[in-house]
């Protein structure tokens, strides 16, 4: 829908949100965040929940990240990262490629996960295609 | 002689009545809103034809309004205890259960409450305007703009917060005096005729108050805008004397013509408006038309159809959990796709991957109960928002209740995107806290006067996981049609199937687009 995006710079989210009944579109600037639990802790955490534990609502929720089998091929989170799927929203072009590598890393080495092939922001780089647009 | 525009509109108005006067308006670039123009006219129901709806939010409750109306036997059922959905407000005794297990309680003095979705309604919004005429729900003015509240930006002018009136006047005197100076030396890259340019100049002089040499200057004549330094009062010194003008290089630089902007929008120009005494009086209005139909507490697991009908299973949470079905001929739709891209729902795989394709922004806000309305009775502030691109984004003041003693609760942020995501991730105490911590840098009045407050995190709302759609284009392309389109005996309806996402409005045309074929689907059908 029609709406403006506000100035965030700090966080390195490229790409605007913007939605109609918001005030001025998007939200500010999250913290400058460059390793994984970081990232975790200020975007993914709000849904996976403290501890990567996930949590169950209305017949559905939040997979839980901690001892989850579908993170052993890294190609999966990289790619449920960029490009989302159902609930989960797309980060392509909203985190960089070297933030999403890192938190990837760091969720499959975290939460009895124990995966030691990490990637790289040229691995994520290669995995993503041009960010979607959003609507304005 | 041909009529004018008024003549002709009073000739077609005497003549026809007031509809077609309406519809001619509309025609002639008048009165343009959504494309409401009245309920539908659902003719010919076939007696005893059943419909189940799946959600008990404003778009489930109108289309079983309109359905059971047009003859249909209906029924709903809903997850939570209440009938509303995102048409919700707090107040003082009530509590929020979000995922993650955190429960808040409210603690608001009685007659105070926070909207936490929904705050304000565009006037030509008219679909949810009718239903709120009609179902006797009473709306007062929501202020959108106060050019008295503040423009904030930490990293511009020391992070002192600026008058929105003194920052909009300077910003448009320096940008008018440029643009002056332009049309004067001939600089635009267009050539003007002479009579266009004198027109021009005359604009920029009273668009930016500019003085006979078209300069932008401290002096009386900015101040009628942007305000005194001593403002005109009466006896011997009764004279104003001007203000001093911000720097213009820093008015360019902070950014902050990006809020006045906003404001300009046709989403929020005035008039908008508020329910009187909360949001949820709209969702309690509907639920007085069709809360009979209504079953809260049911967990819908399934949803599968065949060419005699469909069939929902669900957990009866009033039963223990009992798994039951409930079977009907139609059903409506409207849970969250969040929610329904993860039950087991049995619609075309085009169906499936467009449900999989809109996933919900994360929103924040947060409601802040102070012991006095200090941004009234200190700084002048009745309504309206203050901007900051401090995470918190959006404070705003109280639509009404003006110059009432005692506590009152202020919107002490509002944000999507990264902010919000940030939020999420805290404690609801922390979020009121980092809230607080922020808005101090605009109120020093914060950490005296501060009562009590929430943090609510859409994405944790286990009903709906999110705030609302958030389309790309290239989903809104490759899916919308199949969105939006009835799949078998199924539709789906809800803001996510419409072109005004975010929106009341958006759900409420929805729904009446999704009843509307499922009747043309249940009469056409042998």
């Amino acid at each position: 829908m029609r709406a403006f995006l506000g100035g965030f710079a700090a966080f390195t989210f490229a790409a605007g949100m913007a939605h109609a009944d918001s005030a001025t579109g998007l939200g500010g600037h999250a913290v400058a965040a460059d390793n994984g639990a970081l990232v975790y802790q200020h975007v993914c955490q709000g849904c996976h929940q403290v501890g990567g534990r996930g949590a169950k609502g209305a017949g559905a929720g939040f997979p839980a990240l901690a001892n989850n089998p579908h993170l052993e091929v890294s190609g999966y989170p990289v790619s449920m990262v960029l490009n989302g799927h159902g609930g989960m929203p797309w980060f392509n072009g909203m985190l960089t490629p070297a933030q999403i590598a890192a938190v990837v890393n760091y969720v499959r080495t975290h939460f009895g996960n124990d995966y030691k092939d990490p990637v790289t922001a040229a691995d994520v780089s290669a995995a993503a295609g041009p960010p979607p647009t959003m609507e304005r | 002689m041909e009529p004018t525009r008024r003549q002709l509109l009073t000739r077609i108005g005497v003549a026809a009545g007031s509809v077609a006067m309406y519809q001619a308006m509309t025609t002639l670039g008048h009165a343009a809103g959504t494309d409401f123009t009245g309920p539908p006219a659902l003719a010919g129901a076939r007696p005893g034809t059943t419909v189940l709806v799946l959600g008990a939010g404003l778009s489930g409750m109108l289309a079983a309004y309109e359905l059971r109306r047009a003859g249909y036997s209906v029924r709903v059922l809903e997850f939570q205890n209440r009938s509303g959905g995102r048409n919700i407000s707090l107040r003082g005794g009530d509590s929020l259960t979000e995922l993650g297990g955190y429960t808040q309680k409210c603690e608001f003095s009685p007659g105070n409450y926070i909207n936490p979705g929904p705050w304000r309604i565009p006037y030509h919004h008219r679909a949810i305007l009718h239903y709120c005429k009609a179902f006797g729900v009473a709306l007062e003015p929501f202020i959108e703009v106060n050019h008295n509240a503040y423009l904030h930006d930490p990293r511009s002018f020391g992070g002192k917060p600026q008058r929105y009136r003194e920052y909009l006047g300077d910003f448009t005197g320096y940008t008018a005096e440029l643009l002056a100076k332009a049309i004067n030396q001939n600089k635009l890259d267009q050539p003007v005729t002479a009579d266009e340019k004198a027109e021009l100049l005359k604009a920029m002089r009273m668009w930016g108050l500019l003085d006979g040499n078209y300069s932008y200057k401290k002096g009386l004549e900015a101040s009628l805008r942007r305000g005194y330094d001593k403002p005109p009062t009466a006896g011997i010194n009764g004279a104003p004397t001007p203000s001093d003008l911000l720097a213009r290089d820093e008015i360019m630089k902070s950014g902050l013509y990006q809020y006045l902007l906003f404001n300009m929008s046709d989403d929020v120009q005035t008039t908008m408006f508020q329910p009187v005494g909360g949001m949820d009086m709209i969702g309690k209005g509907f639920a007085r038309q069709v809360g009979d139909l209504i079953t809260h507490n049911i967990k819908v697991t399934n949803i599968h159809q065949d060419t005699s009908g469909v069939t929902v299973t669900y957990a009866d949470q009033n039963h223990g959990g009992a798994v039951t079905q409930a079977k009907a001929d139609y059903c409506v739709c409207t849970i969250p796709l969040p929610v329904l891209s993860q039950l087991d729902v049995q619609v075309s795989n085009e169906m499936k991957e467009a449900i999989d394709a809109v996933p919900y922004a994360s929103s924040i806000k947060i409601g802040l109960e102070f012991k006095r309305r200090f941004w009234e009775e200190d700084e002048a502030i009745y309504g309206g928002i203050t901007f900051t691109n401090l995470p918190i984004s959006v404070m705003s003041y109280p639509s009404t209740g003006y110059f009432s003693k005692g506590p009152a609760v202020m919107l002490g942020g509002y944000m999507f995107g990264p902010a919000a995501y940030d939020f999420a991730g805290m404690t609801p105490q922390e979020r009121v806290q980092e809230a607080l911590k922020q808005g101090a840098q605009i109120h020093k009045q914060y950490p005296a006067e501060f009562s009590n407050g929430v943090g609510v995190a859409w994405s944790r709302m286990p009903w709906t996981l999110g705030c609302c759609s958030m389309w790309s284009e290239q989903a809104r392309r490759a899916h919308y049609k199949t969105l939006v389109t009835m799949d078998g005996r199924i539709v789906l309806a809800g803001e996510h199937a419409s072109y005004v996402g975010c929106w009341q409005e958006g759900a409420l045309l929805s729904s009446l687009a999704a009843i509307t074929q499922l009747h043309q689907r249940a009469v056409g059908a042998g």
